[in-house]
């Protein structure tokens, strides 16, 4: 995926206002299958797999035995025991080899990346599109629902999954049709206003919305809870790779989080790793940070102590060595339709 | 991508539009392109000093803040305050409404070692991509 198609704006304000599609060809799938898949993905990973009925999706992550994160993915149980994966694209072949490396009898563990294609097709208006696109023939999946729908062009794996707080889908189709898909899509798109959207809009749109990016927001140094994620780690489960970990840091109480933040005032966009200030003193430093482009002012997130951690706190952001006053914020920073 | 015959270039994509003493400095059409939505600029202090190869202001799209150099040395006499409202007149507008900054020219710098638009014609289309 091109940092941008048309212009990181234009592809933003398609996918708040029509639809955009992204080629998302480059992140990883895995399958997971056999007796013991549901047991192995649920010593793995932090989430709870059983809660999963046949058809449906979880946000999850694969975490390190102290509780830092290795990799935030979404699994899909496509059929009786039979998993989907998708994860980030850098970490495909470390998740692949940490995975393997605990590998049980009982389970089939395949790297299918590269035979895989895969778009997401965000905004208001997919919604219209996907039932153009199947002549209103296929029932649009529920949310976290993932279908198999078999069409002229190809076999497509589709979920309401997405990264934008935008409707949307995801669908995964074999790579050897990934041309002609994008093209059908685009086609039938254009009366939608549909635009092809790069990793630009697709970065903008998230940190809108504070969905995490593995590597900035997220490492092997950070713990779901200090990144306020907690919802998506059963601590119910009896064993998890982690788990004591984490047990430990709730108990000892956890000592920075990741907060969203909002430029008081008119100043250059904040980025990874401007430092944060309280009161004089250094607290931190920016995870992530753009101009965002629906609200036209600056905004981020940050790994900030926890005593500063709450809403309408005031920070200042260093920005070659200027300070400008921004306030810790609600998450998301944006809704739909304010 | 727009290159006028009247202008002077520098290797890091800046234009100089000289008028007796004093020099208009702004960004290229083609760095322009390359560094897509200008969302933010910060301008150089008017009387400040600078010399040749200096960075002295900030062009910051969605993804990227890229220093902007001075393309000769020289005091800083007036800066494009309309920037600050729409700094997206350097997309729009780069070589009109989009320019950066004014400086005057102290006397013996060295104008001759820019580029011609023909040699930066010739530099971007060898190179194909915005390399500061």
């Amino acid at each position: 995926m091109p940092v941008q198609y048309s212009g990181i704006m234009e592809e933003h304000h398609a996918v708040r206002n029509a639809v955009g599609v992204f080629d998302i060809s480059h992140m990883g799938q895995f399958l997971v299958k056999g007796p013991e898949a549901e047991n192995w993905l649920n010593f793995l990973l932090s989430n709870n797999v059983q809660r999963l009925a046949v058809g449906e999706s979880q946000y999850t992550f694969l975490l390190n035995e102290d509780g830092g994160v290795i990799d935030d993915l979404i699994v899909y149980r496509y059929d009786e025991g039979k998993y989907l994966l998708v994860v980030n694209a850098a970490k495909t072949d470390e998740d692949f080899a940490w995975m393997e490396a605990r590998l049980r009898p009982g389970v089939v563990f395949e790297n299918q990346s590269a035979q895989y294609a895969g778009l997401a097709v965000q905004g208001p208006k997919s919604v219209q599109l996907f039932d153009a696109f199947f002549n209103s023939r296929h029932s649009r999946p529920a949310r976290n629902e993932i279908k198999k729908i078999e069409c002229d062009l190809t076999t497509l794996l589709i979920s309401s999954t997405g990264y934008t707080g935008e409707d949307g889908f995801e669908v995964f189709f074999p790579a050897q049709d990934a041309a002609k898909v994008w093209k059908a899509i685009l086609d039938r798109g254009a009366e939608f206003q549909i635009k092809p959207c790069g990793l630009g809009a697709r970065d903008t749109l998230r940190l809108e919305m504070c969905y995490p990016l593995n590597g900035s927001d997220l490492s092997a140094k950070h713990t779901p809870l200090e990144a306020g994620l907690s919802i998506f780690v059963d601590l119910q489960k009896p064993d998890f790779v982690g788990r004591e970990a984490l047990l430990k840091q709730r108990s000892d109480g956890v000592k920075r989080r990741l907060v969203p933040f909002m430029m008081k005032e008119k100043c250059p966009p904040p980025r990874a790793h401007y430092p944060v200030f309280k009161d004089g003193t250094q607290i931190g430093e920016i995870a992530s940070g753009t101009l965002s482009p629906t609200l036209q002012i600056g905004i981020g997130m940050a790994y900030v102590p926890t005593e500063f951690a709450r809403i309408n706190e005031e920070i200042e952001v260093d920005i070659r060595g200027r300070r400008f006053r921004a306030t810790i914020e609600k998450k998301p920073l944006h809704r739909k339709g304010a | 991508m727009n290159v006028p015959d009247d202008l002077q270039y520098s290797d890091t994509h800046e234009w100089l539009r000289m008028e007796g003493e004093t020099a208009t400095v702004g960004i290229t059409d083609h760095a322009q392109a390359e560094l897509t939505d200008i969302v933010y600029v910060e301008l150089p202090k008017i009387g400040d000093l600078v010399s040749a190869k200096q960075a002295v202001a900030v062009v910051e799209s969605v993804k990227a803040a890229s220093d902007i150099y001075a393309p000769i040395g020289g005091t800083i006499v007036e800066v494009n305050s309309g920037l600050e409202a729409n700094p997206a007149l350097v997309n729009t507008d780069p070589y009109g409404e989009g320019w950066l900054f004014k400086l005057r020219i102290e006397a013996g710098e060295q104008v001759e070692r820019l580029r011609e638009p023909g040699q930066y014609r010739a530099a971007i289309s060898a190179s194909g991509k915005y390399d500061v």
